[in-house]
């Protein structure tokens, strides 16, 4: 899973035309929350959150628009460093969020 | 002999003259009417239209019918708070600009909009700014310089399917309709009379009492902002907290659905209503509150009725809490 979207990031500069996806850690962790309505995607990220150690990334995949502007929301009430929002080849978007605390 | 009453009756309550206001079928024609009137007005000096990205989605719909014919549309985001910055709508008038739009506050979240700066900024650059004024009018004063205005009765306490639309001397504007002669040629049909000289009653009364009426409400939802954050854990309050119309009051409960929280409070006894995607027709989350940057889900929109009391919120103040904790646990969030 890692590798994958390693080389995908890999691939994506190669390119010049394509926006190029700001640098970032890869996720320590990804949460699977496709096919979930809002607020769930939410509540997996909250309670999940603990399991990434400080300074890491974790990624929720998400399917529902509102997470688009649910998870930055998240990040800023709960003081979390929200690092890009990536669209997935399959639909969706893959948030990954730095935990600060 | 009926409707010249109401309208100028009307018309004095806005500070305009009678030949400048035109009843309309509803709020929503009124600005359909007021958009696209003025852009086919001054068609010529260019298509470009410009509106907040907060407005209502009659004003929204409208600029998307001058895309779909061929128009330009800039749209000016807003901060946290939903309110757009008189600079930066400034900055997006060109020389084709054709008509700009901007609400005097926001149907979602009350925050007043800066329309005397904004206004001043199209005046200076020659552009008219259409107000849409539903949510204001009866209860604030909307603030001077603009060229159009639409207003909705029922907002105000009046009859339902009645409109205001003011096109203000020297505006240049063309029915986007098929020519008719009624209501200074802006408006076709026959109109409607009783709801007319309602409207004028219902203004009437409403401004009158808006003082007294907005400084309790102002009270009260002060109270509401004040406590709900501190009663119930992960929860924002959005809306600008000083610039604001006096009796609405939003906030994001976090982890919970916008219907579930509507439904449980409504089976508690308070009507609310909720910008969160489940509750509305379409799938997509509240425009306005993506523009803003604010949770989306278990979006709350409290707005007080004539007549509200302390006891009222008390009331709501005290049941809210437990209701969250239900709607949490029943949800499955343990934290």
């Amino acid at each position: 899973m890692r590798f994958r979207r390693r080389r995908a990031a890999e691939a994506e500069q190669a390119v010049p035309e394509p926006v190029p996806v700001p640098a970032g850690p890869p996720a320590y962790l990804v949460l699977d929350a496709l096919g979930r309505k809002c607020p769930i995607p939410i509540i997996m990220l909250a309670e999940r959150i603990r399991e990434v150690p400080l300074g890491q990334v974790v990624a929720v995949q998400a399917d529902d628009a509102a997470a688009r502007t649910d998870i930055p929301a998240w990040c800023r009430m709960k003081s979390q460093t929200f690092v890009r929002e990536e669209a997935l080849p399959q639909g969706g978007w893959a948030f990954h969020i730095k935990r600060d605390y | 002999m009926l409707l010249d009453q109401a309208r100028s009756r009307i018309a004095s309550l806005l500070s305009v003259r009678p030949d400048e206001l035109s009843f309309t079928t509803s709020g929503t024609q009124a600005v359909h009417l007021a958009v696209l009137g003025a852009l086919a007005g001054r068609r010529r000096v260019g298509r470009h239209l410009v509106v907040s990205a907060v407005e209502h989605s009659s004003v929204l719909h409208a600029a998307e019918a001058h895309e779909r014919d061929g128009g330009a549309v800039t749209t000016v985001p807003v901060d946290l708070y939903g309110r757009v910055d008189p600079a930066a709508f400034a900055a997006a008038l060109r020389p084709d600009t054709a008509l700009t739009c901007l609400q005097s506050a926001n149907h979602e979240v009350g925050t007043v909009q800066p329309v005397a700066e904004v206004a001043a900024a199209c005046r200076a650059a020659g552009v008219p700014l259409f107000v849409d004024a539903a949510q204001s009018l009866g209860r604030v004063a909307v603030p001077d310089g603009w060229s159009l205005l639409a207003g909705s009765a029922h907002k105000f306490g009046g009859p339902p399917g009645l409109g205001l639309l003011v096109v203000r001397k020297g505006t240049r504007w063309r029915s986007p309709l098929p020519e008719d002669e009624r209501e200074g040629r802006r408006v076709p049909g026959f109109e409607n009379v009783p709801a007319a000289a309602a409207t004028a009653a219902t203004l009437e009364a409403a401004t009158a009492e808006s003082g007294a009426a907005g400084a309790l409400h102002r009270e009260l939802v002060e109270r509401i902002r004040a406590e709900v954050p501190r009663l119930v854990a992960d929860v924002e309050i959005v809306g600008d907290p000083v610039r604001r119309l006096p009796h609405l009051v939003t906030f994001s409960v976090l982890y919970v659905e916008g219907e579930a929280i509507v439904t449980e409070l409504d089976r508690l006894g308070f009507e609310v209503s909720s910008g969160s995607s489940c509750t509305a027709d379409s799938l997509r989350p509240s425009h306005v509150l993506e523009a803003m940057g604010v949770i989306t889900h278990g979006n709350v929109r409290v707005s007080l009725p004539r007549g509200a009391t302390a006891a009222d919120v008390d009331r709501f103040l005290a049941v809210l809490p437990e209701a969250v904790v239900r709607l949490r646990r029943s949800a499955g969030v343990t934290s």
